[in-house]
């Protein structure tokens, strides 16, 4: 199939899809960002969550600890999430734009902050059940995952390094804390410490690639740093190359790329169940939001000095997840690999670095942000107080004991294996990033992306080994003369979290039925790759290094 | 001058990063980290001598959120402390595998 050819079926993809609601009008208003008043409604929907969230950290500071106050406090964050999201998708709909400024006003934003916003939304419902199951009495926890999702979407939303910068520390310092939430536990400690220590190291790394961008290009806006380095050809220049490469290493600690990785599975085991599926889903989302608007809008003109690095971490992060998920014991660690894995599928729409890269990106992050919480909501709804039944031999004869829950989790397990129909999304968003990979190919650069596509599809072969391996437990082995987690008849999920396995379930299936209407939407919401025209054109029209 | 302060922040910088990595006790590691984020603000403090104010508002920003994040690190420094008696990370090593 040629490059064309890739490029028209997928065109014609796009535009059978259905068509989304009202049109990009000529009225649709645009933001002046240098206008207070302006800025301020152009961060609508951040400031309801942040304003929400304080006045709710407020509240649960104010009551004594007690189990009903911790499920109010809940409850309440839940709303306050649904809120926020009715308020993306009205800023959504109305189509509006800014002009340049700190902070974007795009689809992207507002596709990537519902991403956000439904894990955690989806993380608050788990930990209400959850910690009233522990005997976490702290109402805090949910604000906590309120603050961190305010980062997020700053995060989304910035286009100024000062922002995108604001944006990580906000969502990992809270994240640090809900890391070691539960304070009877030692493994929580460590994992928070861990994640702390590591965290506050990759920060370093980050700010000193913000410095030296900063002092080559005299900005942190992102459009500006993209203009000045293309105007006054600063590729390739010392400050900038290592400007770039520390700000990659922080990022790739921050999204768990091997081998920036070794934080990941202490801290994914050592964290309370539902905050491990919020980082597994949502944290590494936000990082990646932030990444790729960085790396399309600021460094496009950077590509030959990152190319090579990214493209290597890639392929590592791929190999080394799935290859190490398979000899994992622990269910939470085997998915704190198969996550380090899916963030190396992921990083290929980064180096693909196109429009259609990006939006194959986005479709990723949704199928996998789905899969990623229904399979840690499963794990909630069959855990015991004290965190363990968590050796994937305790699963062993779930499906003659808890079909519905078994089913689930195989759905899940399908869809980040890439499985069609069972494994619903899945298997479209893996075939959507191949097809970015394969078309990036044609848009010039020393490495030809089909070497990635080819890593993608031999890695899902090596992560059939764990993905299939937990199928194969649930369904095909008796139950053990212990009980495992199959016998343990005691703990049933709570109201919430059935609710929570059930629509992340649903919707993985429904859409992987009916895509059209995901892939119109990622398609529109790409972010736009601007000042890039030479990065765009084929690969004769690209002068030589 | 400029080329000064850039090489002893970078000086700083790679002091910081070796003591992360060869140190094992958390508050000397943390406060490695903290090194590491003074010389960022010296690069910065720096560059804002040739391009004007920006750099210096990052500074105050980075104190900021140093500061928090000292406070969020040490309560994690002593909750582990309550159950293990040591913050030496060698001795912290329930998660593996």
């Amino acid at each position: 199939m040629s490059g064309g050819s890739v490029h028209q079926a997928l065109s014609v993809a796009v535009s059978q899809a259905v068509p989304l609601p009202g049109s990009p009008a000529a009225v649709a208003p645009t933001f002046d960002l240098h206008i207070p008043s302006q800025l301020t409604l152009a961060l609508g929907p951040d400031i309801v969550l942040f304003v929400g969230t304080t006045v709710l950290m407020l509240w649960a500071a104010w009551r004594p600890d007690s189990r009903e106050h911790q499920s109010n406090v809940g409850r309440a964050s839940l709303a306050l999430v649904f809120v926020t999201m009715a308020a993306v998708v009205g800023y959504d709909l109305a189509h509006v734009t800014a002009g340049p400024g700190v902070i974007a006003v795009d689809a992207f934003r507002w596709a990537s902050d519902l991403i956000f916003l439904a894990a955690s939304a989806g993380t608050i419902a788990l930990s209400i059940d959850y910690n009233a199951r522990e005997g976490i009495l702290a109402a805090e926890s949910h604000v906590m995952v309120l603050f961190a999702t305010s980062g997020m979407m700053l995060l989304a939303a910035g286009r100024d390094l000062m922002i995108i910068f604001l944006g990580i520390e906000l969502m990992s310092v809270a994240v640090y804390i809900l890391a070691g939430f539960n304070r009877r536990s030692a493994r929580s400690a460590e994992g928070a410490l861990k994640y702390f220590l590591l965290g506050a190291f990759s920060t370093g790394f980050l700010l000193y690639g913000i410095a030296l961008i900063y002092g080559a290009t005299g900005s942190t806006n992102l459009t500006v740093i993209g203009d000045r380095i293309h105007l006054y050809s600063l590729a390739g220049t010392p400050l900038v190359t290592v400007g770039v490469a520390l700000i990659l290493v922080g990022f790739a600690f921050k999204i768990a790329a091997v081998p920036f990785h070794m934080w990941a599975p202490d801290v994914y085991e050592g964290a309370p169940t539902p905050i491990t599926g919020f980082m597994a889903a949502a944290v590494k989302a936000a990082a990646f939001a932030a990444f790729l608007r960085v790396w399309l809008e600021a460094f496009g003109d950077v590509v030959y000095q990152w190319h090579d690095a990214m493209w290597f971490l890639a392929i590592l992060t791929m190999l080394a997840g799935n290859v190490v998920a398979l000899v994992q014991r622990n269910i939470k660690r085997m998915l704190a690999y198969s996550s380090i894995a899916q963030a190396g599928y992921v990083l290929v729409g980064v180096v693909a670095g196109t429009t259609l890269g990006a939006s194959a990106f986005l479709f990723f992050l949704a199928a996998y942000t789905l899969a990623t919480l229904g399979a840690f909501a499963v794990i909630v709804a069959l855990g015991d107080a004290g965190e363990t039944q968590l050796d994937i031999g305790d699963y062993a004869g779930l499906w003659t004991t808890r079909p519905w829950l078994a089913a689930a989790m195989t759905a899940c397990m399908l869809s980040l294996l890439g499985f069609p129909i069972f494994g619903g999304i899945g298997f479209l968003a893996k075939w959507y990033m191949l097809q970015a990979a394969l078309e990036a190919s044609y848009f010039g650069d020393a490495k030809p992306q089909v070497e990635l596509a080819v890593m993608i599809v031999v890695t899902s072969v090596i992560s059939a080994g764990y993905y299939l391996r937990l199928v194969t437990i649930m369904f095909m082995r008796p139950v053990r003369a212990d009980g495992g987690a199959a016998g343990n008849a005691a703990p049933r999920a709570g109201h919430l979290t059935q609710w929570v396995v059930g629509v992340s379930v649903a919707l993985l299936l429904a859409l992987g039925l009916a895509p059209a209407y995901l892939v119109s939407w990622t398609a529109k919401s790409a972010p736009v790759i601007a000042n890039r025209p030479t990065y765009l054109l084929p690969s004769s029209a690209i002068p030589p290094r | 001058m400029l080329a000064d302060a850039l090489f002893f922040s970078a000086v700083l910088f790679a002091i910081g990063v070796v003591g992360v990595l060869t140190r094992r006790n958390a508050i000397i590691i943390f406060m490695s980290v903290e090194l590491m984020l003074n010389a960022v603000n010296l690069t910065f403090v720096a560059f804002a001598q040739v391009y004007g104010y920006a750099g210096q508002v990052f500074v105050v920003f980075v104190m900021t959120v140093a500061a928090a994040e000292a406070a969020v690190g040490l309560a994690i420094i002593i909750s582990i402390f309550r159950h293990r008696h040591t913050v030496n990370l060698t001795d912290i090593n329930l998660l593996k595998g």
